[in-house]
Order: structure tokens, then C-alpha cells, then sequence
């Protein structure tokens, strides 16, 4: 028997409910029990005195880049980048090379997860044949092989016939579709959110309408097929209320937003920096106020990254060539904590936000500290100071706008199936 | 970082007189028979431009020559941009052969605030997508100075697609800077509601009627199709609702000057009766501009 015992932490689990200091025991690779003054017998300590000891997180919406793009991203170098984020797991979107969108490639990313990434990894399909929005995928197939999802991330299926097909399909296998929800002709050329910056240096506007009319769409075809429907970073006011909406009606309508969308607006970036460009765009202050309501009052239900590495020398362009995305594995929790420090939300609302909200969208038996089920748990300190270095970043990209950041609070370990991946340098 | 000329939103107040005093200085060697100074013999300038231009590269190298210094002009097309090579990557490697400045016209916008931050030498911005072209709003401010004395107190009229004008932008931020009053006219998908927001004393509306009335200058632009992704306005009927016509100037002060800053589109954004009136300024205008830009690669090279 191999043992850990996590000794002196404050233990948040929010599908019991627990938030108090207490041991975690994990025995195999277990959770074996959580509780006071629990024995260390044949266990190797991990004094977690002072920080949070929680189920391991899930970002439910990464990019890892792999097949076709490991210059930019591997299976591997991202689950190392999730490790030292926090992250016990994370789902990876189909816009590789060739996509995923069929069981062949799922059937690769399962193995290169399996062979060499440091957390779980699970895939998401495509909804349609290489992302096209022309034919629907081999769901059904994708499904047997391990994806958890569907989603066409970053081209959104513009058909509506077609969408509601992939809704019907996708509910017969038990899987959430996911979109990207973005009206194309409304955006299209568009470099970042439409508004006084946007007008005063001359670039394209991506308006919020743009992702309203989409979520729009989609809710009401949720509510035809009753399935189970995820709008991805979600960023404007309006898409918060719809979704919302859709809650009270009873729909199965889920939403996540991501730690740069509650965290900066378009007024916090800098001209012309590549770093700060990404689809959905930094929205202007009414609609990132409304995230953050969000957050606080449920329509949204998850924090997921959008990690989206892209080389170096890809951002290193004039910002309209940039490709959109920035990375965020590793400054998601800190971001995070920023909401719990200033008093918007309390802890567990945030632990939640990483647990059981991403697991239950997706259906994963993650986020809890049950004895008996996989040993998945993040550890952090709510404290800690600590300055962002992408230089450092265990991803292969750099293109965070918040390197140089201080932060307070961070991860300090990672532990997956009772063994700890990751540990923050002292 | 070495002070180039990225926009005029940068500028203050005095910065921008202090290069119009200094253009004033300029304009009368214009009409002089022997034209060249040495101000800046041995200097070197490459004109860069990824964008067609006639009059600004001729004005910017005309400047340069004037002052003394070697100018060589570069266009896209035949460059290595056509290979494939980055942007950073032609411009390093233009650097790497020691110019003194680059001037530098891209369709992009922000693309020579992206490369200032990293080129060693100095950059001037010869217009940058839908942005700014600095020294057009300096050699358009010279020639309101010319026919008004000053620029403080006026009421400016800007017609036409101002989303897409990059020299809009600079006129609006530069006017801003002393005090004018700006209207901004246009169809509505042309004329976004966030420009009112841009500056202190900017107003917008969709009736050139209105926007023309009291003026003391009338700044038409050109309909910019290729800036234009999509037809945002009918194009068989701007002429009927956005050209102007001599008819409108009787709305304006009855001293208001039309300027353009070219090339004019006669019959589309205004009538040839008007181009060819004694209120245009058009030619007045391209002739400040070498003034300006002398000024600008004075105060940019000089000692």
C-alpha cells in the first residue's frame, strides 16, 4: 500500500459541503478518508498547513495543440502547464491537425495522454467533419473513444438545421454540446471588442451582438431538443441574462467564462499587443461587471481557461495577422482568487467554480473528496505572493498578457491519483 | 526607444505648434528657386510604404531631398514582403543597414506602434490602416493656420467615411488639442457612435446640412472602397446624400474653406465645381505637406 496524508489544510469540498481544517488520507491512489487527526501510518506527509486542500480542479476548455501544432503544444507540455496551474484535469478542444472529429484521432490523443501527460486528459469532438460546418461528425464513434464533448471551438456552427442535428445526436449519446458562440457575419474581420478603443485605433470590432444572436439561437433549439447545451466563455451581458433565463425555464443550459474575461477589459490593453488578442475579445466594463454576476449568481457555472498557446513568433506580427488566444493554465487560479479577495464571491463559490461545476457540465465523476473515488486534488495557498514569469511556463507558448503580474494566492501542488504531479518551488 | 512620429494623439498642444512654427519656416523656400538646405546632409531616410501612395512618398522624400538627406523609397510589391518574410523580420533587416528613419506606410493599423517597440531606429508614421497619418493632420492644421490665423475656436466640419480615415482620426485628435469644435458627418454604419467619445468637443451627425452649417472648414474624404468590407452604404445614392455640392457652402461662414486630402473623387465625394472653386485648399494642402514634413524630419534628425 502506498499512502499520503495531506495533514493541517482547510479541506473545501463542495459536493459535501465541507469548508474546515481536516486531513485527507488517500491510500492506492484513493481517497481513503477526510477528517480530523487523521493517522499517518505508512503514509508520507504533505504539510498543507495554511493552505486549501480541495478536489482537483477541471478546465473543461484547453488547447493543447496536438496533432499538427506541437511547436506551438503537446498533450504533453500542456498537462504539464495544467499541473503546475492546479489542474488534475483538463478537456481539450478538436481544432487540432487533422481535427478531431473522428475516433481514429481521439483514439491518438487518448494514447498520447495515457504515455505522457502528468494530469487526465480528456478529449472533446468535433460537432462536424474537419470543423466545417457542412456534416456531422462520427459522434457516436468519438464517444466509444473517450470524448467527453462536442464543440467546433473558434468556428462556430453557423447553420442552425445543423446545429439542432448536433444537439439530437449528441443527446442520444449522452454527450454536452459546447459552442463558441460567435454570428461570423457579424464579426467577421473583427480584431478585438467593438467600442471607443476599437474605433480610436482603427481596428475591427467584434460586438457583443455577435456572440448575443448565437446563444440566442441556441437556447431555443436547447429548448426543442432538451439537450444538454454549454455556451463557451461566455463574455457579454446578454448572453448572461439568456442563459440564465434558459436555467429558470428548466433547460439544460450551462455556461463557463474564463479568468481573462472576468479579470480585464478592453481598457486594460495595451495598443496593438498580440497578447491581449483572443475570440471571444476583452469586452468593455458593462459586460465584464456582468460575468462577474454571473459568477456570483450561477448563470454561470464553471472557470475554464481557453488555454491557447500559439508560438512565439505567430503573435510577433501586426495584431491584425495575430491569431487569437492567449495561454492561462497557470495564472487561472490566481486570477480566480483575486474575486475572493476583493469579496465578490467566497471561497467554495470558487472552488465550485473549478470542481463540481466543470465536472457535472461534463459529466465527469471528478470534483469531490468522496472516500473511495480517484485521489484528484489541487492544493493552494489563498496567500502566497508570487509573480508570473512566462518565461518559465511549462507550456511551449508565451503569449500571456499577464507576465510580470503579482499575485496573491496560487497553487502549491498537485496531486493526481494519490500522486503529487507538481509542487510549487518554495 | 528612439522618438519617431507614431500619431498625433501622442503630441501635445506645444509639440504640434512648435512643428508648425518650424513648417511656417519651410514654406517660403518652396516658391524659391534654389530650394535645398544641408540641415541634414549625410542623413539617410527609407520610405517604406506597403500601401500605394503618390503624394505622401513624393512629399516625404521631396522633404527629405529639400533638407538634405538621402532618401530611398521602397514599395511592397517586389520587396521581400512577397516572399513570405515577417514584417519585424524586412524591417530588422532594413535597420541592419543603418537609415537614420523610417518612414513607413502599412495597411495595417498599429503596425509601426508594433514595430517601434522593437527597432532601434526611429519610426514616422505615414499612415497606418484605419488609425492615423500624423503629418496629414499637421500639414492640414498649417493650411487652416494660412487661411484663418489660427485653429482655436473654429468649427470644423469632417465629412464622409470616418470609420475608415485614418487622417479623420488624426484631424479629430489634433483639433482636439486646441480647442475646436469637431462635427463628424456621415451615414450611420460610416460615422460609429463612439467617435463622439474620442475627444472633448467632437459631435456627430448624419445630415451634412447640418454638419456644414456656421463651418469655417469643410474637410471632405474620400470614399474609401477598398477599406470597406462590405457595401455599408448604397454607393448609387452617397453622392445625392454625402457629396458636396457648391449649393451646401452657402450654409457654411461665408470665408469657409474645403480641403480634401486626396486623391479626390470628383462626383463622388464632392462635385468638380467645388474642387476647382477659390474655397478649395486642396493644393494648398499637398504643398504644406512637404513643408510639415520637413519640419518633421528636422525635428526627428536633426543634430
Amino acid at each position: 500500500m502506498t499512502a499520503l496524508l495531506i495533514r493541517g489544510g482547510t479541506v473545501i469540498d463542495p459536493a459535501t459541503g465541507l469548508n474546515g481544517p481536516a486531513d485527507v488520507r488517500i491510500e492506492d491512489g484513493l481517497i481513503a478518508a477526510v477528517g480530523a487527526g487523521l493517522t499517518a501510518e505508512g503514509a508520507e506527509i504533505f504539510e498543507a498547513a495554511g493552505y486549501i486542500v480541495a478536489p482537483g480542479f477541471v478546465d473543461m476548455h484547453v488547447h493543447l495543440r496536438d496533432p499538427g501544432f506541437e511547436y506551438s503544444e503537446t498533450v504533453e507540455t500542456g498537462a504539464r502547464a495544467a499541473a503546475a496551474g492546479g489542474f488534475t484535469t483538463v478537456c481539450c478542444m478538436p481544432n487540432t491537425s487533422p481535427v478531431n472529429d473522428s475516433a481514429t484521432v481521439t483514439n491518438y490523443i487518448v494514447e498520447r495522454a495515457r504515455k505522457t501527460a502528468i494530469v487526465k486528459v480528456h478529449p472533446i469532438g468535433a460537432i462536424t467533419k474537419g470543423s466545417q460546418g457542412e456534416e456531422l461528425a462520427a459522434i457516436g464513434s468519438m464517444q466509444k473513444a473517450g470524448v467527453v464533448a462536442i464543440s467546433d471551438d473558434g468556428r462556430p456552427v453557423m447553420n442552425a438545421r445543423l446545429m439542432r442535428r448536433a444537439m439530437e445526436t449528441a443527446e442520444s449519446f449522452g454527450l454536452p454540446v459546447i459552442n463558441h458562440c460567435e454570428d461570423l457575419n457579424l464579426s467577421a474581420g473583427g480584431d478585438m471588442h467593438e467600442g471607443l478603443q476599437s474605433v480610436r485605433w482603427g481596428l475591427r470590432g467584434i460586438p457583443s451582438c455577435s456572440e448575443d444572436v448565437m446563444v440566442a439561437r441556441d437556447i431555443l433549439l436547447a429548448e426543442v431538443t432538451r439537450a444538454r447545451y454549454h455556451v463557451a466563455h461566455i463574455s457579454t451581458k446578454h448572453s448572461v441574462e439568456m442563459v440564465a433565463f434558459a436555467k429558470i425555464r428548466g433547460l439544460k443550459v450551462t455556461s463557463e467564462t474564463t479568468p481573462h474575461h472576468f479579470a480585464l477589459t478592453d481598457l486594460h490593453m495595451p495598443p496593438y499587443d498580440g497578447n491581449y488578442k483572443m475570440k471571444p475579445p476583452l469586452r468593455g466594463e458593462r459586460d465584464t461587471e456582468a460575468i462577474i454576476q454571473g459568477l456570483v449568481s450561477g448563470a454561470i457555472d464553471a472557470i475554464a481557461t481557453d488555454h491557447a498557446p500559439h508560438a512565439g513568433s505567430d503573435k510577433m506580427q501586426e495584431f491584425e495577422r495575430c491569431p487569437f488566444g492567449i495561454i492561462g493554465l497557470e495564472t487561472a487560479i490566481g486570477l480566480s482568487l483575486e474575486l475572493v479577495h476583493r469579496g465578490i464571491i467566497p471561497m467554495m463559490r470558487m472552488v465550485q467554480l473549478f470542481t463540481t461545476g466543470p465536472s457535472r457540465i461534463i459529466g465527469l465523476p471528478s470534483g469531490t473528496l468522496a472516500p473511495g473515488t480517484a485521489a484528484d486534488i489541487t492544493i493552494f495557498d489563498p496567500e502566497r505572493r508570487w509573480c508570473y514569469d512566462v518565461n518559465k511556463s511549462y507550456s511551449k507558448s508565451r503569449n500571456s498578457p499577464f507576465h510580470g503580474k503579482e499575485f496573491r494566492g496560487g497553487p502549491v501542488a498537485t496531486v493526481v491519483d494519490g500522486a503529487v504531479v507538481w509542487r510549487a518551488q518554495a | 526607444m528612439p522618438a519617431g512620429l507614431l500619431g498625433i494623439e501622442e503630441l501635445d498642444r506645444t509639440e504640434i505648434e512648435s512643428i508648425l512654427e518650424r513648417a511656417k519656416h519651410f514654406q517660403p523656400i518652396q516658391s524659391q528657386a534654389f530650394k535645398k538646405s544641408d540641415v541634414l546632409r549625410g542623413r539617410m531616410v527609407v520610405n517604406l510604404f506597403f500601401e500605394a501612395s503618390t503624394r505622401t512618398r513624393t512629399s516625404f522624400e521631396i522633404a527629405a531631398k529639400r533638407l538634405g538627406a538621402d532618401a530611398v523609397s521602397i514599395t511592397a510589391s517586389g520587396s521581400s514582403v512577397s516572399k513570405g518574410e515577417s514584417l519585424v523580420d524586412t524591417l530588422n533587416t532594413l535597420a541592419a543597414m543603418r537609415p537614420d528613419a523610417i518612414i513607413m506606410r502599412h495597411s495595417a493599423s498599429g503596425a509601426p506602434h508594433f514595430l517601434a517597440r522593437y527597432l532601434p531606429i526611429p519610426i514616422i508614421n505615414a499612415g497606418d490602416g484605419t488609425h492615423e497619418h500624423p503629418t496629414q493632420a499637421l500639414l492640414d492644421a498649417l493650411t487652416i493656420r494660412d487661411q484663418k490665423g489660427t485653429i482655436e475656436g473654429l468649427r470644423v466640419a469632417i465629412i464622409g467615411d470616418i470609420a475608415h480615415s485614418r487622417v479623420a482620426r488624426s484631424n479629430v485628435q489634433l483639433l482636439a488639442k486646441f480647442g475646436t469644435e469637431v462635427v463628424l458627418c456621415g451615414p450611420a454604419s460610416l460615422v460609429p457612435p463612439e467617435l463622439a467619445r474620442l475627444a472633448a468637443g467632437v459631435t456627430l451627425t448624419h445630415d451634412i446640412h447640418e454638419a456644414i452649417r456656421d463651418a469655417d472648414v469643410v474637410m471632405m474624404l474620400r470614399v474609401q472602397l477598398e477599406r470597406q468590407h462590405e457595401a455599408a452604404f448604397p454607393a448609387s445614392e452617397y453622392f445625392r446624400f454625402y457629396g458636396l455640392r457648391l449649393e451646401h457652402l452657402d450654409l457654411a461662414k461665408p470665408d469657409a474653406i474645403v480641403m480634401h486630402p486626396g486623391p479626390i473623387n470628383r462626383g463622388r465625394e464632392l462635385s468638380s465645381d467645388v474642387a476647382d472653386s477659390h474655397r478649395s485648399m486642396i493644393l494648398n494642402q499637398v504643398e504644406n505637406g512637404i513643408a510639415v514634413r520637413m519640419a518633421v524630419l528636422e525635428r526627428i534628425l536633426g543634430q
